[in-house]
């Protein structure tokens, strides 16, 4: 009997390959959503702290130079002499790449590569020639040095290692040490710091939270996105589920009437959904994979241009992929049966359809969701005036956007109703009656829009803002028409030198790391220029904050500093035990760490050590070529060292333009889940529908009509959906602008609106709907009279 | 970082890392092999010879506080050549290895410490005499010599003085490892006496004591089929000391050394075989579990005595571990004494 039922529950199937393929389709798109959402994020994840543990220098406290400078090697062995466990690094650039010289017998852990530690030859690796390790890509850029190039992939990409006394010689810098990392556990005596090395001071280690705290709201709106898709995904489903069961309902009648036991037939239809869950599941982690592989260069690209967190970018399929991902397809699978399985075991064995029922039912269920809807955004209003955690933030955005998807059909309806008392003639008293009724059914995937459309917005809307402060924020930084770099100290000053009267202004560009307001902090030292005072756009300032900056007293400071240390215009900071008064904040954004400002002649006072190389050249734009060859010919600058600001600002929009390649992506495949959520559901209606249109179409209205009235009213109500969509979106934007972004980056972004995209936004829901429409309404519009004159005979 | 890794790079640069103890420098490419009847020439060769690829100075002391209490203390400086010249700068292919314990009846204190020589942190100069890593150094004349060695929980200070002379192992410093002849130089100042401070959590403790000094290098010490050594240096109570080792094949056999020394310096080496040692009780330590108490036979000089570990929790947590600790000695003759055990898994 099993083999007999099982059969005839599949022959549906055969019947319907179209169906059976979008049911899988549907399955296997929203377990790729997630699973790829998933796979994106584990594998950042993975990278990143592959990249954390093999570059972490920073997480261990630090002796560095108190001017700024290099740290001799004798120091260093005075130090270790003197009971300090140490170990020194060195760093420097060569064809673009940053490597960094580690004695690996000293090294503190996880501070060197994982290989190195485990695997290498530490022969090889110290004496004779010694070996670089990177990945393939950033060693085909060391092709031309003097050292064994080794392939190591864990290694993030355009950073390498080697021995220090091997990188010593390849940047001519023997004897020397830029940083002396600190062992957290030292020897119970020590010679103090002040007798051994009185010229350097000890900076403690950045503590891995504040990183981490960056990259894990990335990896938290990247959840947040998942659970997004997962939800979506879960509404197709029910969504295709809900449409087998439906019109399978005769033959299920049939089935039991002919003595299947209930028990076994619910049981058959279980093992039968199993089974498709795990088809769809399967290719829906292949799917999801090739999401994540397309995406990940984005990821890489989103925590480089963020963070200057490099990720290694290689995806791997992990077997906890698999299994997450099956798990996701069966279990929404099955949230989605559930309550078909029961709705089936509950109806008495010939009961037939009762769409009218289900209704008022839905209408009872419906006041129970307004009041939970209306709770959650309660709470949202509330979280939007208190939150200021990462966490609160996303709490708030998940209230926000469940309770707004909860309220959606009271809304619809509500609106239906309004409209349905304006209709005057009798097609359209029935039709807006009609869309009421249909409105339960449809309600999950329009909820799935709701969702997608909101996050589109609010995240468009994020991006966006982003942007836009960013170019501006990039016209004032990169205002000088040219930026030169010296290697030397000699050669700055036979540039400087030559470039006297030739160009408007000479800015120097000089830094140096140092704490402030116990805040790490780079403080550059700037020449007092209209450049400045023409672009630099604060905050929040003093009226005559560059002058007090002049005058030597002043300091203005970044966004980050201002919010981190808890600063305020008028607070008085030191700088190597000179105060200063904080006239200015300036906002900084991509930067992750704090930033001052300072007049040069000031810091040239308190850092007479250090010199600038770097230099940006004020140039009439006609200009700009003439200097250039000035540059090359006559002081004989290569090339590589200048950069043009329109380069320079490409490259910054570039990166930041891949920035948030992910999300994009993201929200278009969100929104096209959605659209296949209303088809799902138009299908599974359209069979219910038939009794119910039938009487209409007896009256008159013609197939084709039907059709068309039923493609306008997914239209329709796709247009209402997106209406409410917008503030949702726009709010959605503006906690992740002023909650999350505060939280997670430490600077807030002004909001800008973008009606344009908007309109755009809603055409294409629009459209998706309409698509999504269209199938079913030609099927509808294509239905033969006589399966329609059926109804009438039928006991229906 | 996996020191331990590093460690066994060091220790046994060009053998398979799997190894372990076993095929410790089984071949010697380019260094020096040590031949029969070595001539030494102090105080040079108390210095290091970088021509060999390993080389150790290793001292161990028995010591009392002013209570009673036994302790034990280790301080141990290897040499590890990667290529056989000395070098100079980052490149200089020799490292250091050391380790530093102090053994309390209750606690066992390790610290280690690893540098590159060449320049200027760790490394053996001869005259005057300096052997030192980082701020651990020992010091002196070789008549008296000073040492100290700090970790994260002790740290200590002690004056060492020779009150006889130094003794030779083997055939006159040609000390024999296998029955296919693998060899090292070796000799001992086994006459130190001890006093000064050990710096422990519970406060400082003033200490008196003996103390044995080894000096040992070669290229090639250990045969391929050895995974490890029982080495025990003995002091008994008549005066008499003796260093006996056993050199464990991976076959079961064992290849085993003693060297007899009277209260005037006079040595008596015994070749494989006269030397006994039979574990009687396994303890469990922080490693594996490894034998603590120990039958230890030399017929030949009526030796029949039961070594039992102080601490039998002495295990080295270093990146190579092995167990180190001071032991007492009772049965024919009574006594104190040092016990490394190494190969355990």
């Amino acid at each position: 009997m099993n083999r007999a039922a099982l059969h005839a529950i599949l022959s549906y199937w055969r019947r319907n390959p179209l169906q059976l393929l979008t049911l899988l389709g549907g399955l296997a798109l929203a377990t790729a959503l997630w699973s790829g959402v998933q796979a994106v994020n584990a594998e950042a994840r993975a990278s990143y702290d592959a990249a954390a543990n093999t570059v972490d220098e920073a997480r261990f406290d630090q002796l560095v130079a108190r001017d700024g400078g290099v740290i001799a090697q004798a120091t260093y062995v005075a130090l270790r002499r003197g009971g300090w466990l140490v170990s020194p690094l060195i760093e420097g650039e060569i064809n673009g790449v940053r490597i960094v010289g580690v004695d690996p017998l000293t090294a503190p852990g996880q501070s060197i590569p994982i290989a190195l530690q485990t695997g290498g030859d530490i022969g090889a690796f110290t004496t004779t020639r010694g070996q670089i390790f990177a990945e393939a890509a950033t060693l085909e850029r060391l092709s031309e040095v003097d050292a064994d190039l080794v392939d190591l992939a864990t290694i993030p990409a355009d950073v390498a290692y080697a021995d220090i006394g091997v990188v010593q010689r390849l940047l001519r810098r023997d004897g020397e040490v830029d940083v002396l990392l600190v062992h957290p556990e030292q020897p119970l005596r020590q010679g103090p710091l002040r007798d051994l090395a009185p010229q350097l001071s000890l900076r403690e280690g950045q503590t891995t939270a504040d990183v981490g705290q960056l990259t894990g709201s990335f990896h938290l709106s990247l959840t947040a996105f998942g659970f997004l898709s997962f939800a979506v995904g879960v509404f197709i489903v029910n969504g295709a589920i809900g449409l087998a069961f439906e019109q399978r309902r005769g033959m299920i009648r049939t089935l039991r009437a002919l003595g299947l036991p209930l028990g076994r037939l619910m049981a058959l239809l279980a093992l039968e959904l199993l089974v498709l869950a795990l088809i769809a599941g399967v290719v829906g982690v292949v799917l999801g994979y090739l999401i994540a592989a397309a995406l990940l260069p984005g990821v890489a690209g989103t925590l480089n241009g963020l963070y200057g967190a490099e990720v290694a970018g290689s995806l791997q399929l992990r077997p906890v992929w698999w299994l997450s991902g099956l798990a996701i397809a069966v279990g929404g699978t099955a949230v989605a049966a559930g309550g078909a399985l029961w709705q089936m075991g509950r109806l008495p064995l010939l009961a037939g359809a009762h769409p009218r029922a289900m209704t008022m039912a839905a209408g009872r269920r419906a006041r129970v969701q307004a009041i939970i809807a209306s709770a959650l955004l309660l709470i949202a209003g509330g979280l939007a005036m208190t939150a200021s955690s990462l966490y609160a933030g996303f709490a708030l955005l998940a209230t926000l956007l469940i309770g707004a998807a909860l309220a959606l059909p009271f809304i619809l309806d509500g609106i239906l109703r309004l409209c349905g008392g304006q209709a005057r003639s009798a097609l359209g008293q029935w039709f807006w009656a009609d869309t009421r009724q249909q409105l339960p059914g449809l309600s999950l995937a329009l909820m799935a829009l709701l969702l997608a459309m909101a996050a589109n917005i609010g995240v468009s809307t994020m991006v966006s803002s982003f942007r836009l402060t960013f170019l501006e924020f990039l016209d004032q930084r990169l205002a000088s028409e040219l930026y030169v770099s010296a290697e030397t100290a000699e050669e700055a000053s036979r540039l400087v030198q030559g470039l006297e009267g030739e160009v408007q202004a000479i800015l120097p560009i000089q830094w140096v790391d140092t704490l402030l307001a116990d805040t790490p902090t780079e403080v550059y030292g700037a020449r007092d220029d209209a450049t400045y005072r023409d672009n630099w756009v604060f905050l929040n300032a003093a009226d005559d904050a560059w002058d007090q900056v002049a005058s030597g007293n002043g300091i203005v400071i970044n966004e980050q500093l201002f919010r981190r240390a808890g600063l305020a215009v008028g607070d008085r900071v030191r700088i190597a035990d000179q105060p200063f008064d904080i006239v200015g904040v300036y906002g900084d954004y991509g930067n992750p760490i704090g930033q001052a400002v300072i007049t040069e002649r000031i810091f040239q006072q308190l850092y007479p050590d250090v010199t600038a190389l770097r230099f940006g050249l004020r140039v009439p734009d006609e200009d700009v070529g003439r200097v250039r060859t000035l540059l090359t010919d006559e002081l004989g600058i290569p090339n590589a060292q200048i950069t043009n600001q329109a380069r320079l600002k490409a490259l910054s929009t570039g990166i930041f333009d891949r920035t948030f390649i992910v999300t994009d992506a993201l929200n278009v495949l969100t929104l096209a889940v959605a659209a296949f959520a209303i088809l799902m559901s138009l299908l599974t209606l359209a069979a219910m529908r038939i009794p119910q249109l039938t009487p209409v179409w007896a009256l008159g209205v013609t197939r084709w009509q039907l059709g068309w009235l039923d493609a306008l009213r997914a239209v329709m109500l796709a247009a209402i959906t997106a209406v409410v969509a917008l503030p949702l979106g726009l709010a959605l934007a503006w906690a992740l602008l002023a909650v999350v972004n505060v939280a997670a980056f430490g600077w807030e972004l002004p909001m800008y609106l973008f009606p344009l995209d908007y309109a755009r936004l809603g055409l294409s829901a629009l459209f998706a709907a309409l698509l999504a429409a269209l199938w079913p309404a030609r099927r509808l519009a294509r239905t033969p009279p006589a399966d329609l004159l059926k109804v009438f005979s039928h006991e229906r | 970082m996996n020191v331990k890794a590093i460690l066994l790079a060091i220790c046994l640069p060009y053998a398979a890392v799997a190894q372990g103890f076993a095929g410790l420098g089984t071949e010697a490419d380019g260094f020096g092999l040590p031949t029969p009847d070595p001539t030494f020439v102090f105080p040079d060769d108390h210095g290091a010879h970088p021509a060999y690829r390993i080389e150790w100075w290793y001292l161990t002391a028995n010591m009392t506080g002013d209570d009673g209490t036994p302790y034990g203390l280790q301080w141990t400086l290897f040499r590890s050549a990667l290529a056989p010249e000395a070098g100079d700068g980052w490149t200089a292919p020799q490292l250091w290895l050391a380790h530093a314990a102090v053994t309390t009846p209750d606690n066992h204190y390790v610290a280690q410490r690893i540098a590159r020589g060449g320049i200027g942190q760790a490394g053996v100069t001869s005259d005057p005499f300096e052997a030192r890593i980082d701020e651990w150094a020992l010091t002196g004349d070789w008549q008296t010599l000073d040492m100290t060695a700090t970790g994260a929980e002790f740290a200590y200070d002690v004056t060492l003085t020779a009150e006889g002379p130094l003794v030779f192992h083997g055939e006159d410093g040609y000390s024999v490892k296998s029955a296919e002849g693998q060899a090292s130089y070796y000799y001992s100042q086994p006459f130190f006496s001890l006093n000064g401070t050990l710096l422990l959590p519970e406060g400082e403790v003033a200490v008196t004591g003996n103390a044995w000094l080894d000096r040992e290098w070669s290229s090639q010490p250990l045969s391929a089929n050895q995974s490890g050594w029982d080495w025990f240096s003995l002091s008994f109570e008549d005066g008499n000391k003796m260093m006996g080792f056993l050199l464990r094949q991976t076959d079961g056999d064992s290849y085993s050394s003693a060297t007899w020394i009277t209260p005037e310096g006079e040595t008596t080496p015994f070749p494989d075989g006269a030397f006994r040692a039979q574990p009687l009780e396994r303890s469990p330590t922080s490693g594996p579990e490894v034998p603590t108490t120990w039958a230890v036979q030399l017929p030949e000089r009526g030796v029949d005595v039961t070594v039992t570990a102080i601490n039998p929790d002495a295990w080295m947590t270093t990146s190579v571990p092995y167990w180190e600790g001071p032991v007492t000695v009772t049965g024919s003759h009574e006594g104190v004494g040092y016990l490394e055990m190494t190969g355990y898994e």
